[in-house]
């Protein structure tokens, strides 16, 4: 009757979006209530099919948002990183570590 | 090297002109790349922070905790009476506290009453006593369905109650987290906390599930 588990997390990605949104919180970058608030709201509006990996999705938006809201997190400078870190695993030779190539 | 221990390649076999560099991830996946590096770099979060998190959410919470907490209000009257009165400090005394269990209250079921928790708005569930909610708790479906017809959804997770018995949904939110506390099963007489603790689910802690039966746990 205890069937086994799925693990809680089944992409990497779920977890460190959901420890990021868990710190910012606890360093009082926003409450919970207004975490939870713009969280639903991703949820209602999201297009995305009603599985895991569009709950967080729409994890991730919320946190976007509430990052933007607060200007600790520009459009500009995540699409900045989210370009070099594909560049750097396009460019990283298999088996070894990905990381970024410092900026000038 | 045994063929099984090389590095994983998700390639199909014959392009191997694509093995030298690396495939990235998702799109979401390299948001939340850049989402970290940006916030490790303004030092608004602390990575060996979120490492700890993470091992806290994907290994040590989880329902065993609520598990004990139903079988202590079971054992002892006098822990279930502080735990109707304060349920928080009840299940602190337990060690189980923290995020998302600041405000907690239990739902007993009885004769009369099932007790069925949901959260409309996102995903609001009690952490320290049952870990992170399963996929289902998150669905749309659940979460739209759960307050319109709970009889249905009852029914799709196999648990059929008699029409007298009356069905009572609560709705978690970012500030009060519920946790039911399931009727204890017949037949348990004698039995110790532990023994009482492996007969609690999580479904019966959500209210989607009865415990199990003493016969049930030895199959």
């Amino acid at each position: 009757m205890n069937r086994p588990e799925p693990p809680v997390f089944s992409d990497p990605w779920h977890a460190q979006v959901f420890a990021l949104t868990v710190q910012l919180n606890e360093t009082g970058r926003f409450t919970w209530s207004e975490w939870a608030d713009t969280f639903g709201r991703a949820l209602r509006d999201r297009r995305a099919e009603d599985t895991e990996v569009g709950y967080w999705e729409a994890w991730l938006t919320a946190l976007q948002r509430l990052l933007q809201q607060r200007d600790l997190a520009s459009s500009a400078d995540l699409d900045r990183l989210e370009a070099a870190w594909a560049e750097a695993y396009r460019t990283t030779p298999h088996g070894q570590p990905v990381r970024l190539a410092p900026r000038d | 090297m045994p063929e099984r221990n090389r590095p994983h390649h998700d390639h199909a076999l014959g392009h191997e002109h694509d093995h030298e560099h690396q495939h990235p991830p998702s799109a979401a996946a390299l948001r939340v790349k850049a989402l970290e590096t940006l916030l490790v770099e303004k030092g608004l979060v602390d990575p060996a922070a979120l490492d700890a998190i993470i091992e806290t959410y994907a290994e040590k919470v989880g329902p065993r905790n609520g598990a004990r907490v139903v079988a202590r209000a079971w054992s002892d009257p006098d822990y279930l009476e502080r735990l109707r009165k304060d349920a928080t400090a009840a299940i602190a005394e337990l060690s189980y506290e923290g995020r998302q269990g600041e405000h907690m209250v239990i739902v007993e079921n009885d004769a009369q009453t099932h007790n069925l928790v949901v959260c409309t708005l996102c995903s609001c569930y009690p952490w320290p006593v049952l870990g992170l909610p399963p996929v289902w708790y998150k669905s749309d479906a659940y979460r739209s369905r759960a307050v319109i017809d709970p009889r249905g959804v009852l029914r799709e997770f196999g648990l059929e109650l008699p029409e007298e018995k009356a069905v009572r949904v609560w709705d978690s939110t970012a500030e009060v987290r519920y946790l039911v506390l399931p009727q204890r099963p017949e037949g348990t007489d004698g039995m110790s906390e532990e023994q009482l603790a492996n007969l609690v689910t999580r479904d019966s802690m959500i209210g989607t599930g009865l415990p199990l039966t003493p016969e049930e746990l030895e199959r």
